[in-house]
């Protein structure tokens, strides 16, 4: 294994386990504190045993996030130092304000958590609230770091170096608001399709379950409006990638020959060297209207760029159709629950939406993991899209598949040891009616 | 003083939050490690109520570091991430298990078994990563991180951090994180013997900071290029030893005499005065033979905004923190249950 390889699957893996960790950091203090609310104002125990559960997982959760982010934050300079050197002047602005949004989130999460006994109710419901709003803005802030490295703004390169640095311009560029958008909203959806699966599997056991039938409702009320949101924040991703990141529509999507009224493939295997996606469905002129809003608009293809620009078309086409397979799943479901709840006011009773929701339950992180390898693989050879490659950003330092191996090793301990975990403390766990609150912390 | 100077005090100063806070989290994690005899259950108890609340929020002081590094100082912080890169590695994978064997430990009731299995790895990372930790801040401080790039692997990447000062700084590191989370554990504690246990511990480990600082300036001074003359000849580094050995010595007495608050804020005052003491020694230099703050400083307009985004997050961050620290830290606080058997208190 090369180095670059070594350093690109380190990088790769840590951000595919931070990630999960990042998601439900930001949906399930969300999920937390809507419980709790529902127990102020109810006073049925029911919503307080939820939000006490639901609280313990988010300090697993948050634990192992808040480490995970801290050997990113180191990763970034110990397998690209030449990229932080390079960028750290222009993007250090998101990255600080994170800092700052995650530090806020820390503080009242650890209030939240040991502070059922020493705060009044209401005090105790607005940290929670504080924990959820610092760390959606924190996502925010990442995100806007990242967006940077898709579309470059904010600086004027001369003779190769940066130089007149706009940092708040280079913190809003064009990426800043489709990407943020998107995966604030995936972060929501994904943690409020999960829980309501794991609850819908639960039902589907134990039909009559008032804790359960509480848990789901919650959960859908987190997860519809953001699966079916997530249709037009995706939109919007797709027409900026289509405007600043031509190669990355055009692998994306395998789309090999330029040409007008471009068609939208369907599923198929691109093969970059005979160039042609094979086994696909085509729309005809989907794509062009889909990136341009004309059915008939010039859709660059992968042979209006050096071969050396290319990024793995495969990868990307296959990572891309897998998030928009299970997106528009979630979209579909939601939607049902929608149809149920109007004509029945209640959605536990349809065994067959209980059974697709508890089959989704992993579908938002297999998306946002295939939608982070479109944006990073997407994006390859660059680091930072059209001013730095990859490659020129790799550190001197030798046996990079040493901290590979190690992390590797690390990572997948720990995520075992956290899904048991939450099975076996939290899921598993049966609610106590008579004592819901005792020595639940 | 210029812009550049005002980003790398507030580094610094996160940094002395880190080490005082964060650092007496690691130090209660020691003596979780060494904790024996008949009271061993209750002392580690005691520790764990002490961080519990806190601790996520002491650790991201050290996030706050490693951002103002990069954001405004990049070269330092591409430069450290290449030659220190093995004891950061290390480090982090101690900061990894050792963050999430305490939460594991926290919400894992399966029994106590499994329960001790948490622990002692949470005890072990916490005694490694300070060690690690003052590795590097060792091979900085020695001067030793100024290698040419086509140095050998070894006297790129190990020699400079596994020099004997830069050993020595690890082990100076790991007794003053433990020194300072045995004097704050005497005032947490709240019956006589476990602060008796505590007390003594704190004793020796004032007497471990002693002898390794008076270790360090000798064998620093052999050095060239370390830093060790500017703890001395600088104008007011003689005015700044005199305070760390006042601070040292009234932490010494009010520990023997049981004056636990006194001994905790001289406690805060000494390590924080050897913090900055290393930076007044150190100072302009960031890297000493690479990179001083001019030199490595990002453009004035990310400086500006980095400062305005530092005040404005001051404004967020110290009442919050002051909250944090009222619910948990204050003498009414710890009169209330332990938390895992307390009832949540109702609406009226």
């Amino acid at each position: 294994m090369s180095d670059l390889l070594a350093a690109r699957s380190q990088m790769a893996m840590s951000l595919a386990f931070h990630i999960i960790f990042a998601v439900m950091g930001i949906g399930m203090p969300l999920l937390m504190v809507l419980a709790e609310r529902q127990w102020i104002r109810t006073r049925d125990p029911v919503w307080l045993d939820l939000a006490k559960r639901w609280s313990k997982g988010t300090a697993i959760l948050f634990a192992v996030g808040a480490v995970s982010g801290t050997v990113l934050s180191f990763e970034l300079g110990l397998l690209w130092p030449a990229f932080m050197e390079y960028a750290g002047a222009i993007i250090g602005m998101p990255f600080s304000l994170e800092g700052f949004a995650f530090f806020t989130e820390a503080i009242f999460l650890g209030i939240y958590l040991y502070g059922w006994t020493r705060l009044t109710a209401r005090a105790h419901w607005w940290a929670g609230v504080a924990v959820a709003v610092s760390g959606t803005v924190s996502g925010i802030f990442v995100v806007f770091a990242n967006a940077w490295m898709n579309s470059p703004t904010g600086f004027t390169l001369v003779d190769g170096k940066p130089t007149d640095i706009d940092p708040i311009a280079a913190m809003l560029g064009p990426a800043s608001f489709p990407q943020a958008l998107h995966m604030t909203i995936a972060a929501f959806a994904t943690t409020g399709i999960a829980v309501a699966g794991i609850h819908a599997w639960m039902l589907r056991r134990d039909r009559e379950s008032t804790f359960h039938r509480a848990a789901l409702k919650l959960a859908l009320l987190v997860a519809v409006p953001a699966s079916l949101l997530q249709l037009v924040s995706g939109d919007l991703s797709a027409k900026f990638v289509a405007k600043w990141q031509p190669a990355k529509l055009a692998a994306m999507e395998g789309h090999f020959v330029t040409q007008r009224s471009a068609p939208l493939r369907i599923g198929g295997i691109p093969d970059e060297r005979t160039r042609e996606t094979r086994y696909a469905i085509d729309v005809p002129g989907g794509l062009s209207f889909l990136a341009f809003g004309d059915f008939d608009a010039e859709v660059k293809g992968l042979d209006a760029f050096p071969e050396s620009d290319w990024p793995p078309v495969a990868i990307t086409h296959v990572a891309f159709q897998v998030m928009v397979g299970l997106g528009t799943l979630m979209a579909f479901a939601s939607l049902w629950v929608i149809v149920c709840w109007v004509r029945k006011r209640e959605v536990a009773d349809s065994r067959a939406l209980l059974g697709l929701l508890a089959l989704l339950t992993p579908a938002g992180f297999i998306a946002v993991e295939a939608g982070w390898v479109v944006t990073e693989v997407g994006r390859q050879p660059w680091i930072v899209q059209g001013v730095m490659r990859t490659a020129d950003a790799l550190t001197p330092m030798p046996g990079l598949v040493v901290p590979f191996a190690a992390f590797t090793l690390l990572y997948v301990f720990l995520g075992v040891i956290v899904a048991w975990l939450l099975w076996a403390q939290i899921i598993k766990t049966q609610p106590d009616p008579a004592h819901p609150i005792r020595r639940d912390v | 003083m210029t812009l550049a100077d005002l980003i790398a005090g507030v580094t610094m100063l996160a940094l002395n939050a880190y080490v005082v806070l964060g650092g007496a989290d690691f130090g209660a994690g020691v003596w979780d490690l060494v904790a024996a005899g008949r009271r061993a259950h209750r002392q580690r108890a005691v520790i764990a109520d002490g961080i519990g609340p806190i601790w996520e929020a002491n650790h991201v002081w050290l996030i706050l570091v490693i951002v103002l590094l990069f954001s405004c100082f990049p070269p330092v912080y591409a430069s450290l991430s290449v030659t220190l890169h093995i004891p950061l590695v290390l480090m982090l994978i101690g900061v990894v298990l050792r963050g999430s064997a305490f939460t594991f430990r926290a919400y894992d009731s399966t029994g106590s078994a499994v329960q001790r299995y948490w622990g002692s790895i949470f005890s072990i990372a916490s005694t490694i990563t300070p060690i690690l930790l003052g590795m590097c801040v060792g091979a900085l401080a020695s001067g030793a991180l100024a290698v040419p790039a086509d140095a050998d692997f070894h006297a790129r990447f190990v020699a400079p951090w596994t020099s004997g000062f830069a050993i020595l700084t690890g082990f100076f590191t790991l007794a003053i994180f433990a020194f300072l989370a045995a004097v704050y554990l005497t005032v947490e504690a709240k019956d006589e013997d476990l602060q008796e246990d505590f007390r003594e511990l704190a004793i020796v480990a004032a007497l471990a900071v002693a002898a390794l600082a008076v270790a360090l300036l000798i064998l620093g001074h052999r050095i060239e290029g370390s830093i060790t003359p500017g703890l001395v000849s600088r104008p007011w580094s003689l005015v700044l030893q005199v305070l760390i050995g006042l601070a040292a010595t009234t932490a010494f007495v009010a520990l023997v005499r049981g004056a636990f608050r006194t001994a905790r804020v001289a406690a805060v005052a000494q390590v924080s005065l050897i913090v900055w003491g290393w930076a007044y020694a150190q100072y302009p230099a960031l890297i000493p033979g690479v990179h001083t703050i001019e030199s490595a400083a990002a453009p004035a307009v990310t400086l500006r905004l980095v400062a305005w985004g530092l005040a404005g997050g001051a404004v967020v961050l110290v009442p919050s923190l002051w909250y944090l620290f009222t619910i948990f830290k204050s003498d009414e606080a710890s009169a209330f249950q332990r938390v895992d058997t307390a009832e949540y208190k109702a609406p009226e």
